[in-house]
């Protein structure tokens, strides 16, 4: 099982491709990036603090939960961003060189 | 005196009707919101390109949320609408806003604060586990995304919402393992005065739940939530709960959705300055309001769910409340007729709420038994027995204080989610009354701010 | 009703009243702390949480050695981890006016063991890749660090306790007299305390008490601004200040081993010690998001999640009141540290046992004396 949310409508809708580490993958136009990553991936991210994978929680931008890199450095919240083409996002922390990447 | 300026934030119920009633006196508000699309939480728009229908998204609700979102329709032209902006931050009479990584500040004579709700939530030992969202998320994810948070969902938790997303998921075709509700059935009963109050949002209620068992869904009451177990690296696996005769009994899952009613968004009130004062019903802190709507600040108004939870309809009313308040302090004639019948109606939603808080309270009790394990915040993966170590071990007995040597509220999300079960652990561990934990003290911004942001050159 | 008895009373409870509490204890005096609120909830629990030595004025490194060398103790001390981080602070600059400065100041404490390294532009950039091309210079001083502000005058109240201080929080002090050979703290519950000693840490609030005994300071209370990231992987080993032209561009950072920066600068706020309230003023806030990523441009990347202030006490010549009061047998100060005393604050309890204890200190600290406000009206008095 590769995916965590699962389409019950709504599929019937053009295709965007968009990759996560370092997979192109495929989410609908309207999509959230959080729904159009967890319709591809189980995760969203890992948790700073040792505790596991996190995969957002209230979908509404209030628990802030849903923030992930993208590969270029950048700061995305899942649930409150339109999926867009291209888009390329890392669900595993940057080492230090986030830093140096600006 | 010339036109009053007048700002709301928040185009969801409230948000919009206080908008229209300011439209009809004249006025031409400046409505300030968050999302892309106007409608709130409730009234939640799906994306463009999305073809279900309105009774098929908002069920019984249809015809009001048509309703709401045509009245704002039809506002468009007649207010200053800047969607995608967030109020991050008021201070010294003016609101700063940001757009785009532009941040303006906004003076206002008036601000009318409609912020909404979030869920309210109880930490269940293993909440932390991808795959856990709150009951507003799952919802969310049906009606404006069309998914199902899970292969198969266990709904987890107390209040009308439980049922109203657990029949809408059966409805959309979702897998829906059980409905487990913390509240015994007898406090419905008990609660039943009070509910008959709104008569047909209590048969709308009932309505729901035969209709989750008529489909075979497992609907238990006055549950204990043990565990959701799972693992780090995959989520969610299952719930474990104690039913009412205190067995103890486990289902498979891959998502819980999870809540207990709603708690306002009370942080821009805070920045504003009001006053809070503890609510012994709902043991919580709330903004402190007067007649329709007005703070303890002069010009700051609030209305809806962000005020008080009284649900959507209420909100609509508190709007029409709130815009009259601004009117009639600001001199302009105000029907008293008017007035007195919203208020009128408003009462009754207060009853009606009273029901509910009744009918399904807060499981405060549960807060003390969280194993000492459990997280309790999850920005900062703090545990219950961090928190109580706190409070025995350095003395912290009130929030702030244990927020600063602990951490608990000091991430992301400012304490929505942990604040009231961690005010509830540190007064059972310190052996103090909750209203003498206090509350986390609010800090801009309200969420987080890029730093991207540059100030807009006007 | 009758009054505890110690041998000092210490008035304010922040890093330098219950250091001084703590090592007045080690001394075998005993001691009575009075804390309005809660130990360390004003300056020493909102301030910037820097540990530096470089940068300080030369005549003040004496007492930030001193203090040091406790830092450096500090959990065997006091018992508790107050994440200090020494993984340096570095000064950096943007023009060659900002180098001489540098070089300046590395030149006049070169004495006190700093070991602050200037570095050229290549090697700035090769150590600390995430600086931004236009600073050219810095001044690296390898053994500065930082710790959490929040925890640790806590600790060292706490500390204090089990060491045998009584300290009294919540517990807010109405009126301080003498009275004979002895100073009278009343509180607003009531109670009285006697001591031959009193010692005046009450920070910003300090002058109100020093005015009453007739040596008032020239202090006004200002607010810092302070805002914090979210957690971000750690990269930036030490504390970075940039120099700057004017206020509205200073900014300071620090990273925290969980990840989150702390971020000040962008100027101070009034602060209002009646009511007890301090406000960040969010233009502030804007300039730090402005000149953040002046000095590292990934800030642009990252989102602040809080912001904060507080009460501060800051001086007309940005140095404390500390020392013997100029005209009151047994009152001492030690308050008014101008933004700057978190580093300070162990050793200032040290020194002030010290001095209290055996009537002198080895470590120079004449220029702090409060006499030096006196007018010859008041001296006359």
């Amino acid at each position: 099982m590769n995916h965590r949310f699962v389409r019950l409508a709504e599929t019937n809708r053009a295709r965007v491709r968009i990759v996560i580490d370092g997979q192109p993958v495929e989410a609908l136009a309207g999509d959230t990036l959080m729904v159009a990553m967890l319709n591809n991936v189980r995760s969203l991210r890992e948790s700073e603090f040792g505790d596991g994978r996190r995969a957002g929680f209230c979908l509404m931008g209030a628990c802030q939960d849903c923030w992930v890199w993208t590969a270029h450095g950048t700061r995305l919240r899942a649930c409150t961003t339109v999926v867009a083409e291209g888009m390329n996002i890392v669900t595993t922390q940057p080492e230090a060189t986030w830093a140096n990447l600006a | 005196m010339g036109q009053p300026r007048v700002i709301i934030i928040g185009a969801g119920p409230a948000g919009v009707r206080c908008a229209e009633t300011l439209v009809a006196a004249g006025l031409r508000p400046i409505v300030v919101d968050e999302n892309r699309r106007d409608g709130g939480q409730i009234y939640r728009r799906q994306p463009d390109n999305f073809t279900r229908p309105y009774d098929k998204l908002y069920g019984t609700e249809a015809e009001r949320a048509q309703a709401l979102h045509a009245s704002f329709d039809a506002l468009r032209g007649k207010v200053d609408y800047m969607p995608e902006t967030l109020a991050w931050n008021i201070f010294g009479g003016k609101l700063h806003v940001v757009r785009d990584q532009r941040s303006r500040s906004l003076p206002y004579d008036a601000l009318v604060i409609c912020s909404g709700a979030t869920d309210r939530l109880m930490p269940v030992k293993g909440w932390h586990y991808a795959g856990t969202y709150s009951l507003g998320a799952a919802q969310i994810a049906l009606k404006a995304q069309a998914c199902s948070i899970g292969r198969r969902v266990v709904f987890m938790g107390t209040g009308p919402l439980l049922y109203l997303v657990a029949s809408q998921y059966v409805k959309a075709g979702a897998d829906v393992a059980a409905v487990l509700d913390t509240s015994p059935l007898m406090r419905r009963l008990a609660a039943l005065p009070k509910l008959l109050a709104r008569p047909a949002v209590l048969r709308n209620g009932l309505a729901l739940v035969s209709y989750l068992k008529r489909a075979g869904v497992q609907v238990l009451t006055g549950i204990t939530p043990v565990e959701i177990t799972g693992s780090a690296e995959d989520g969610v696996r299952g719930v474990v709960i104690r039913d009412n005769r205190g067995h103890e009994r486990s289902f498979e899952c891959d998502a819980v959705g999870m809540g207990y009613h709603l708690r306002p968004e009370t942080q821009l009130a805070d920045l504003a300055r009001c006053t809070f004062r503890f609510d012994h019903e709902t043991r919580q802190w709330l903004p402190e309001v007067g007649e329709d709507g007005r703070t303890s600040v002069p010009g700051v108004y609030l209305a809806g769910d962000g005020m008080k939870v009284l649900g959507a309809d209420a909100a609509e009313i508190g709007g029409r409340l709130a815009a009259l308040a601004v009117l009639k302090d600001f001199k302009f004639m105000v029907s008293d007729d008017e007035l007195q019948g919203l208020r009128a109606e408003q009462a009754k939603m207060d009853r009606f709420r009273r029901g509910l808080a009744q009918a399904f309270p807060w499981p405060a009790q549960q807060a003390a038994a969280l194993p000492d394990d459990a997280v309790v915040c999850r920005c900062e993966v703090v545990t219950a027995g961090d928190l109580r170590r706190t409070v025995r071990e350095m003395g912290a007995q009130e929030a702030n204080r244990a927020k600063a040597l602990c951490r608990v509220g000091m991430g992301r999300c400012q304490g929505r989610y942990c604040g009231h079960a961690g005010a509830e652990i540190i007064a059972h561990a310190a052996g103090v009354p909750l209203e003498q934990v206090g509350r986390l003290r609010g800090q801009a911004p309200v969420k987080p701010l890029s730093m991207a942001v540059r100030e807009e050159v006007e | 009703m009758s009054a505890l008895k110690a041998d000092v009373i210490i008035v304010g409870g922040g890093i330098m009243g219950a250091s001084s509490a703590f090592f007045l204890r080690q001394r075998g005096l005993s001691v009575i702390l009075l804390e309005r609120g809660l130990i360390g909830q004003q300056a020493s629990g909102v301030n910037f949480g820097n540990t530096r030595r470089m940068g300080r004025p030369i005549e003040q490194l004496p007492l930030s050695n001193r203090s040091r060398e406790i830092w450096l103790k500090f959990k065997e001390l006091f018992g508790t981890d107050v994440e200090l981080l020494l993984n340096g602070h570095l000064r950096a600059g943007f023009t060659p006016a900002h180098e001489e400065r540098m070089v300046k100041y590395a030149e006049e404490a070169k004495s006190f063991g700093i070991g602050m390294q200037m570095l050229g532009t290549k090697t700035l950039h090769e150590r600390f890749p995430y600086l931004a091309p236009e600073i050219t210079t810095g001044c690296y001083a390898p053994h500065d660090g930082h710790a959490n502000p929040r925890l640790a005058a806590p600790a060292i109240g706490r500390a204090a306790v089990r060491a045998g201080a009584q300290v009294f929080e919540n517990t807010e002090m109405t009126s301080l007299e003498k009275d004979g050979g002895d100073f009278v703290a009343t509180t607003a519950d009531g109670r009285i305390f006697r001591a031959p000693v009193a010692l005046v840490t009450a920070g910003a609030w300090g002058n109100r008490i020093s005015t009453h005994f007739g040596e008032p300071v020239p202090m006004i209370a200002k607010s810092p601004q302070m805002c914090v990231t979210e957690p971000v992987p750690y990269a930036i080993g030490p504390t970075i200040g940039a120099i700057a032209e004017t206020f509205e561009q200073v900014v300071y950072f620090r990273q925290v081993a969980r990840g989150n920066i702390v971020i000040g600068g962008g100027g101070h706020e009034p602060a209002d010690i009646d009511k007890r309230r301090a406000y960040v003023n969010p233009a502030r806030t804007l300039y730090k998001l402005k000149s953040a990523p002046r000095v590292m441009p990934a800030f642009d990347h990252l989102h602040i999640i809080r912001v904060w202030g507080g009460i501060e006490g800051y001086m007309d010549d940005s140095r404390p009141a500390m020392g013997p009061s100029a005209r009151v047998p047994g009152l001492f100060y030690a308050f008014g540290f101008s933004g700057e005393g978190f580093q300070l604050g162990p050793g200032v309890g040290e020194v002030m046992a010290e001095l209290i204890a055996t009537g002198a200190t080895s470590t120079p600290i004449e220029c702090y004396h409060i006499g030096r406000f006196a007018t010859p009206v008041a001296n006359a008095a």
